[in-house]
């Protein structure tokens, strides 16, 4: 309904605006450079960001866009490695429940561990900080995606796969044509999952490599106490996680079918 | 030898309320010519789309076996294809690429040009000109099975299996369907075997009907030869004396006569007193 979108578009920046003076109420009693930094200071310190995104002076002052690229770059490295992984494997525990229920235990309790328990372990034995960060988005976003997939692999209808036996498809045929687009919804949703998870780990792996990404710069900033800065790099880690998300819900419609 | 033999088919499920088995058919035999129509009619749980499973090789039988053109099967292939009653048609594919799926497996040599020549051909054969590009979702129960039925004659299959086609279409768009399948076959002459709940869908269309027990343990009770001269008029032939006759038999058998002990593989009484036009 097109009123309940204004209606919906109204509140919501009204619940911003009313945030945002609240916030500036409340810090603008503090003299300055003292405090929590109100809108105005984080607003500065925003346009003076966005003005030079990519400046590169040293190994501790380069630009924000800078730092998110090398952020994204890692994502982009174990995720899309992860992701690879998992849909093999889910595909192969989807398509043998005998696989499966041998397998099961052991990804029930590998789930539940923070991706950065492994780190220790990365950095002891292919010592490389930068490899064991890329490791760790690996592990933070293989669950999801080979836990759905397996699921929608395994409930894929009998008939699908009694034509694709009928018609004698080879495995990479039967594998593109039906086994893969069947349970696309059921990956996808598993992507999806995997690259939230993938983007709140990296921080937090970056905070402990240092040298370049977003949670270094977080990290960074808090060491010279720009809070300003800090408040806006979670800004942008925030906007950049919706466009990761929006960017999967559009491959998830595209690949959707209804029976 | 026959073209296709259904040779002492026997089947056992395994039982739902403790161990042991359950057997649904047993010792079903008899053979069908190539470019025959044949139809099999019986209560549900008679075991009819257990044989057809088994003919196509998604089931195995328990005892006995099935042999086409000398070969016993023990799998699926495309030489056998499935006209199935909820049309399992690949979703996410548009009318178009699910009969091509269909043509590009039995045609493995043929380039992109001639594939979607031919596709092109049993899209129109059906009468779907035109919807192409939709998907199974966007069409009616009719439409779907049209599709189907594109995709199953598109790659000319030495044996067309019908598992109760038209059960889920409407009366009216059924008799419409009908005709388009009774078009393809008299053109390409495929070897048929159909299954089906409704008695003068069998007439209508076949040349020998095959009339099972009730199940379980049902048994072949007899095969009743149609004899109706083709092509066969819809309208005519309800006045026909011949397909009123062998309507009331096939439904007096469905109603009494299908009971276990009825059948020995054998023709009843009842049928040696029917009279119909021999082929």
């Amino acid at each position: 309904m097109a009123r309940d979108r204004v209606r919906v578009l109204c509140l919501s920046v009204t619940i911003g605006l009313v945030f945002v003076l609240a916030w500036q109420a409340f810090t603008a009693t503090r003299p300055p450079g003292k405090g929590l930094p109100g809108p105005l200071a984080v607003g500065a310190t925003a346009w003076q960001m966005l003005a030079h995104p990519f400046y590169d002076h040293g190994p501790n002052d380069k630009g924000i866009g800078l730092q998110l690229a090398a952020s994204l770059g890692r994502l982009a490295l174990g995720y899309l490695a992860a992701s690879a992984a998992a849909v093999m494997l889910g595909v192969a525990l989807g398509l043998s429940p005998l696989l499966y229920r041998a397998v099961n235990p052991y990804i029930q309790v590998l789930k539940p561990v923070s991706p950065l328990a492994w780190m220790p372990l990365f950095l002891y034995t292919i010592k490389d900080s930068g490899q064991s960060a890329i490791l760790v988005i690996f592990m933070s976003s293989l669950w999801p995606t080979l836990a759905n997939t397996a699921f929608g692999v395994a409930s894929i209808k009998r008939d699908y796969l009694n034509v694709a036996s009928i018609l004698q498809l080879s495995w990479p045929r039967r594998l593109a044509t039906v086994i893969l687009p069947a349970a696309a919804p059921a990956i996808v949703a598993g992507l999806r999952i995997s690259v939230g998870s993938a983007w709140v780990a990296i921080v937090a792996a970056e905070m402990l490599i240092g040298g370049t990404g977003i949670g270094y710069f977080v990290w960074n900033e808090w060491n010279n106490l720009a809070l300003t800065s800090v408040i806006f790099a979670i800004l942008a880690i925030g906007l950049i996680g919706v466009l990761l998300d929006a960017g999967l819900a559009r491959l998830s419609r595209r690949l959707a079918y209804t029976e | 030898m026959a073209f296709l033999e259904i040779d002492h088919v026997t089947k056992n499920f395994p039982a739902h309320d403790g161990p042991g088995e359950v057997c649904v058919f047993r010792e079903v035999a008899f053979s069908i010519a190539q470019g025959e129509f044949v139809t099999m009619v019986g209560h549900s749980g008679c075991g009819k789309s257990t044989l057809l499973n088994i003919i196509a090789g998604l089931e195995r039988a328990s005892g006995g076996g099935v042999v086409l053109e000398g070969r016993e099967i023990t799998q699926p292939g495309i030489d056998r294809m499935v006209v199935f009653q909820n049309f399992s048609l690949m979703p996410w594919m548009t009318v178009f690429e699910n009969v091509r799926l269909a043509v590009r497996a039995a045609h493995p040599s043929w380039d992109r040009r001639r594939i979607a020549e031919h596709v092109q051909r049993y899209v129109e054969m059906v009468g779907l000109a035109g919807a192409e590009r939709k998907r199974p979702a966007a069409l009616s129960g009719g439409m779907r099975q049209r599709v189907g039925l594109a995709r199953a004659f598109s790659t000319a299959p030495k044996v067309l299996l019908l598992d109760e086609p038209f059960a889920q279409i409407d009366a009216l768009t059924r008799g419409l369907i009908q005709d388009e399948l009774i078009g393809m076959w008299t053109a390409g002459r495929n070897t048929v075997f159909m299954v089906t709940h409704d008695v003068d869908e069998a007439i209508l269309l076949s040349d020998r009907i095959a009339l099972m027990t009730r199940g379980p343990e049902a048994r072949l009770a007899e095969i009743v030869d149609v004899g109706i001269p083709r092509p066969r008029v819809r309208a005519a032939l309800i006045e026909d004396p011949d397909y009123l006759r062998l309507r009331a038999h096939v439904l007096r058998f469905l109603v009494e006569g299908a009971r276990a002990d009825a059948g020995d593989g054998h023709a009843t009484p009842a049928a040696e007193t029917l009279a119909v036009t021999p082929r």
